[in-house]
């Protein structure tokens, strides 16, 4: 995460953030919920519809076996009991569900209970994980793009239907971090599921912040909001401090915040008033008599548990070990799926602090070609100065983009090793033509190690290591 | 669950579904209404402790579909039916507030 916000106090002393999260996950099948319309982010408007997921009469829902299977996937990854589900009707009227409802699971939803641990070894409870159908997207017309000046509203069903699992944390992170933390370990379980594709700039992953604050020491839970419209893990960290300290200086202005859904305005670095739930949360919800409920059997579940992915908690810890490292110093190499590569190299003998530095630096594309054996002796001819650190890069673009052996690479390339015989030969030569640099570097002067450097570099087209070059002068200065 | 229903949780109902009603109108859905919930309440005279919840009649579960896209309608078809559409989509009133 780039801007840390915990190294700054956001609230004043004695107040604290209660968040929880809700976070709508589209799952990644082929076709929607409840018919065989294609789910498809960015295709033309209207292209993927049909009668029942526009709610025409005599049209009948039925689920999706996919989305099912990814739901209770998600539910195990997350720690839920996996429950017989039932799907409800939430009744509202608004364009963007032409049926007047949205189907959904509310008394029963089909994962509960769950938790995320968090990289730091925090816990954050899962209350539910249930199935429900995304809505249409709506475009407000006129009024600048403001919902309450528009002229009109236009109305594309394609994402009407998708196949969405609302996640929902317990009130329990205590400042924007956590939240990040929390919103960045889903999407890693969610990638290494298979489950989404998590994009939140897409949509397929969607945050909603209910922010509330209290005195530090209390137990109550206080007025909250939720904030909607959060596109990124930089936007949700923003949003939260924000509405935060709103409700702090709402709180000690002896007044108080409405319950209500307020949108994150990233340009304006605020949150506005959007509906008030007050009068609109009387759903109606009821059991949808056209869909039997989902009961998962015993050989289901453990099928599933059997064949779950190596999940991000246990990844981190995996390379954490082999790598003589901390967790956090593994996050990086989790999120690009390089774990598994580095664990390899590091057991094929590959030095691990080598192994970390390049799956940090440069190997943000991902691995391609490149295998543990031939990383690992990449890493080796390193080590061994065979290579300088700039031909090793090449070398490694190469094994990324083609594979093959790093040897035979290097010496296609040119890359011989600079024997430091003439090394010497060259630095000696240098000091001839150069006596007061070297002066200069005698009496201490560090930076004309750098002019050094540069020349036998250029002397060599390259092919020398700095690093040694730097220690046959300081050899040179000490005898 | 007694057959009481006010008239203000009627109307309240009633807007919520859109309806409009009249104050005579009120009063006839009021007196219907509390008729039906009399006699659905008599179930409240049976011990049901043993009965599991059911959310429907039939002996299902697990009705599924697989995962295989089916050619969708006729997009200019579907507009063609609608009272209004623009580039592509539905056009309609100019929606209140939010979605929930
Ligand atoms: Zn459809």
């Amino acid at each position: 995460m780039s801007d840390t916000t915990e190294t700054k106090q956001v609230l004043p002393d004695g107040w604290e953030m209660v968040i929880g999260l809700e976070v709508h996950v589209e799952l990644a099948t082929k076709t929607k919920l409840f018919c065989g319309c294609a789910n498809h982010f960015g295709d033309e408007p209207n292209t993927n519809i049909c009668p029942t997921c526009l709610g025409l009469p005599g049209s009948l829902p039925v689920p999706n076996e996919q989305a099912v299977h990814f739901a209770m996937v998600l539910g195990r990854a997350l720690g839920c009991s996996v429950e017989p589900g039932i799907f409800a009707r939430k009744n509202y009227f608004y364009p963007d569900m032409p049926k007047d409802y949205q189907t959904t699971q509310y008394e029963e939803p089909t994962n509960e209970h769950g938790a995320i641990t968090l990289p730091d070894g925090r816990v954050i409870a899962i209350e539910r994980a249930h199935i429900e159908e995304d809505t249409g997207k709506s475009t407000h017309l006129g009024g600048g793009g403001r919902i309450h000046d528009a002229t009109a509203t236009l109305v594309d069903y394609n994402r009407a239907g998708v196949p969405l699992v609302e996640v929902v944390s317990g009130p329990e992170m205590r400042n924007a971090d956590e939240a990040r933390a929390y919103v960045a370990e889903l999407r890693d379980i969610l990638l290494a599921t298979g489950v989404s594709d998590a994009r939140m700039e897409e949509g397929s992953m969607r945050v909603d912040a209910n922010v509330s604050v209290r005195p530090v020491g209390s137990d109550e839970l206080r007025t909250r909001c939720e904030i909607k419209n959060i596109n990124s893990l930089r936007s949700l960290g923003r949003a939260i401090n924000y509405e935060a300290r709103r409700h702090v200086d709402l709180w000690t202005n002896s007044d108080q915040p409405n319950q209500e859904t307020r949108h994150w305005d990233e340009e304006g670095g605020r949150t506005t008033p959007g509906r008030s739930k007050e009068d609109a949360e009387d759903y109606r919800y009821f059991a949808c008599p056209d869909l039997p409920p989902l009961v998962p059997t015993a050989e289901t579940i453990a099928g599933i548990d059997e064949s779950m992915p190596a999940l991000p908690a246990a990844r981190r810890a995996a390379l954490a070990a082999a790598a003589g490292v901390g967790e956090a110093d593994t996050l990086l190499a989790i999120e690009r799926g390089l774990d598994g590569l580095a664990c390899e190299t590091i057991a094929a003998g590959g030095d691990a602090t080598a192994v970390m530095k390049h799956v940090d630096q440069n190997l943000a594309e991902g691995q391609g070609e490149l295998t543990a054996a031939s990383f690992a002796a990449l890493v080796s001819m390193e080590a061994d100065g065979a290579l300088s650190s700039t031909q090793v890069k090449t070398v490694l673009a190469e094994l990324v983009a083609n594979g093959g052996e790093p040897a035979a690479i290097a010496e296609s390339m040119g890359f011989e090793a600079m024997d430091t015989g003439e090394l010497d030969g060259l630095l000696d030569q240098l000091i001839g033509d150069n006596p007061d640099e070297w002066g200069r570097f005698l009496e201490g002067d560090n930076k004309v190690q750098g002019f050094f450097v540069g020349q036998i570099m250029k002397a060599t087209q390259g092919k020398a290591d700095g690093k040694i070059v730097n220690q046959l002068m300081r050899q040179r200065a000490q005898g | 669950m007694s057959g009481e229903i006010s008239r203000d949780e009627v109307a309240h109902v009633a807007s919520l579904a859109r309806l409009s009603v009249t104050d005579d109108e009120l009063t006839t859905f009021t007196d219907q209404l509390c008729v039906v919930l009399e006699t659905a309440a008599q179930l409240n005279a049976l011990d049901l402790d043993d009965v599991e919840p059911m959310a429907q009649p039939y002996p299902l579960a697990n009705v599924l579909r697989v995962d295989e896209i089916v050619p969708s309608l006729d997009r200019d078809e579907v507009l063609s039916q609608a009272p209004a559409a623009e580039e592509g989509r539905f056009r309609v009133p100019p929606a209140l507030g939010e979605a929930p």
